[in-house]
């Protein structure tokens, strides 16, 4: 793991993020989440191909990349939602590559989906009320009648009006408006208070002119948190990311700060024609 | 019972207490279940049969209207729990409510067991898989004749009176008492379950079993301890038309129960804990009635109603019932 550190903690000190100036540089020496030599194939399509990265504490990373370079594919790896061929997978110091799903959440690894994936029928209090109980452990008690779980609710309705979601939380979720349940994406994820929030396209479908304020509320986050998005709009990925991570056919390409990522020269020959930014 | 009232402004407590609020409708529903002992003295006997094929039917409402899981083989525990009764009964011990103990002990168990193989599928592979465990068990009784009586039932069945004090008469009175006491406590705790951070994760579970991992949630374990109480439940029924008859037939654990009681479950509307109840009334009154006219061709009506209350009515009676007083309550507001 020490190889790997070396790669990626340097550069942490001397980015310079438009947002957000408070990195936590004592962390910086330990990665967050870290996977070495990744391999994925179906069939004879390789998806994922030894790929090493290594997360810092505290950084808001861009995963980009062209369609079908194996980004989402990296996050189903990476929350175990698909098994690698190959490779490991670590959260902080343990390795966590036999884990399921939610182990893997419970200890702080926590995704939410580039298509809405959430509890039509619940009313956004329920879904993410239901998420604060079953991170609290309480969620297999069935004698106590949830609203005698005063505390769990109030943080569920704290994790909402956080997110601009308080006054519709009454709502069903299939009622609500899809930028709201993008929201909403996120408010189930952050109940289970995770150590790295993975973003899977959390503007997926949004108007264009509403996706900075759905941003602002992914970099308002706790700098506890370590959050990795993909996202497609380059104007998005260079304001909001402190960090960037290039995929291209199941390979990292290159990871560095927005500056170094603006001036690669094999950046640009992958993103030549679609280049929205400068 | 679950509908959303998108009125804001009291706070998330108040409106959590709104949801599991008793509605006077409820109240004015269970007071009515005492109307057949007035009203229909003749009937108490098909009273108590309704009240006992409803709390079955309530079982199954708990894994499939709140958790999402079909099964087409839910007699087995019903099965179970009749057999289980009979035969301690058989054998010296006929205390009624300590059988109701047994059964739901028994059909706990053997739902326990089965529980690890269904938390592992969904949809048609669980149609089938419940469906083969309900033949299993079935012909599992068939063949032990020396425990069941096989297909001439099982003799001997002898219960005591209940409290020591009433007998189980030819009216039904008894039974009738008997079974809607059974049923209105199932009910309460039913209605306490579904209500409590577990019955939360059911529907979570139902809503969205891709989402329920990426929350951390126990999807599995939390379906093996459902269907576990929903077994036990299902026991219970049965040991009660075990005593309220004192015969145990190898009908209980038949394909036709399984299904009669999915029927009777989305004819009343599953996830709404009355459906069950609501449906059990509606079918069997039906049965009663058409079976009157017509014995040997009542189900061509029961098929006929199905078809219309699916073509109609998609979320059983008492989601028609919901939609209706919605919009009712719209046009007033």
């Amino acid at each position: 793991m020490a190889a790997q550190v070396v790669v990626t903690a340097p550069a942490v000190g001397t980015t310079k993020p438009v947002v957000d100036a408070t990195m936590p540089v004592v962390d910086a020496t330990l990665p967050i989440l870290s996977t070495r030599g990744l391999d994925k194939s179906f069939g004879s399509l390789v998806v994922a191909s030894g790929i090493d990265f290594a997360l810092p504490q505290g950084v808001r990373y861009a995963l980009i990349g062209p369609n079908g370079a194996g980004k989402t594919t990296l996050i189903n790896l990476m929350t175990g939602m698909l098994r690698p061929d190959a490779g490991q997978i670590f959260l902080g110091e343990h390795e966590i590559t036999s884990l399921r799903p939610a182990e893997r959440v419970k200890r702080g690894l926590v995704r939410t989906f580039q298509i809405n994936t959430l509890f039509p029928h619940l009313s956004a209090l329920e879904a993410v009320t239901l998420a604060v109980c079953e991170r609290r452990g309480d969620a297999g008690t069935w004698w106590r009648r949830l609203p005698a779980y005063r505390d769990a609710v109030d943080e569920a309705y704290g994790i909402l009006s956080s997110l601009n979601l308080g006054h519709d939380c009454y709502r069903l979720t299939r009622e609500l408006a899809y930028g709201q349940q993008r929201l909403l994406e996120i408010a189930l994820a952050l109940a289970t208070r995770p150590k790295v929030l993975l973003l899977d396209e959390p503007a997926a479908g949004v108007p264009r002119d509403e996706s900075p304020a759905l941003f602002a509320a992914i970099s308002g986050l706790s700098q506890d948190i370590t959050v990795l998005f993909i996202e497609h709009d380059m104007g998005i990925v260079f304001r909001f990311a402190s960090r960037i991570i290039v995929m291209v056919g199941g390979r990292v390409l290159v990871e560095g700060t927005p500056e170094e990522i603006a001036a690669d020269a094999r950046v640009r020959e992958v993103y030549l024609g679609q280049k929205r930014h400068g | 019972m679950t509908a959303a009232t998108p009125t804001a402004g009291a706070g998330p407590h108040s409106y959590l207490q709104e949801q599991i609020r008793w509605r006077w409708v409820e109240i004015a529903f269970w007071l009515a279940t005492l109307t057949p002992f007035l009203l229909f003295p003749s009937y108490l006997q098909l009273a108590s049969q309704i009240a006992i094929t409803a709390l079955f039917a309530l079982s199954l409402d708990l894994i499939l209207g709140y958790a999402g899981i079909v099964s087409l083989g839910h007699a087995a525990f019903f099965g179970l729990g009749a057999y289980a009764a009979g035969i301690v009964s058989k054998y010296g011990w006929g205390e009624p409510l300590s059988l109701l103990v047994i059964a739901a002990a028994v059909a706990g168990l053997a739902g326990y067991a089965m529980s690890f193989i269904i938390a592992r599928f969904r949809h048609l592979a669980l149609i089938m898989i419940t469906l083969g465990l309900g033949l299993l068990v079935h012909e599992a009784a068939n063949s032990a004749s020396w425990l069941t009586g096989g297909a001439d039932g099982l003799q001997g069945v002898k219960i005591w009176p209940l409290l020591e004090t009433f007998k189980f008469d030819l009216y039904g009175r008894t039974a009738y008492a008997y079974s809607l006491v059974a049923l209105f406590l199932a009910f309460l705790v039913a209605r306490r379950l579904i209500h409590s951070p577990f019955g939360l994760s059911l529907r979570g579970i139902r809503e969205n079993p891709v989402r329920m991992p990426a929350i951390g949630a126990p999807s599995r374990a939390h379906i093996r301890k459902i269907y576990t109480i929903s077994a036990a439940m299902a026991g219970v029924a049965g040991a009660l038309l075990a005593e309220s008859t004192s015969t145990v037939s190898l009908e209980v654990l038949s394909f036709q129960r399984s299904a009669d009681v999915l029927v009777i479950l989305i004819l009343g509307g599953a996830g709404r804990l009355y459906g069950g109840i609501l449906g059990a009334i509606i079918y069997m009154v039906a049965r009663d009635q058409f079976s009157g006219v017509n014995p040997q061709y009542w189900y061509f009506w029961i098929g006929l109603l199905l078809v219309a209350v699916v073509m109609f009515l998609p979320n059983g009676v008492l989601g028609g019932l919901a939609k209706l007083s919605a919009s009712w309550r719209r046009k007033s507001s």
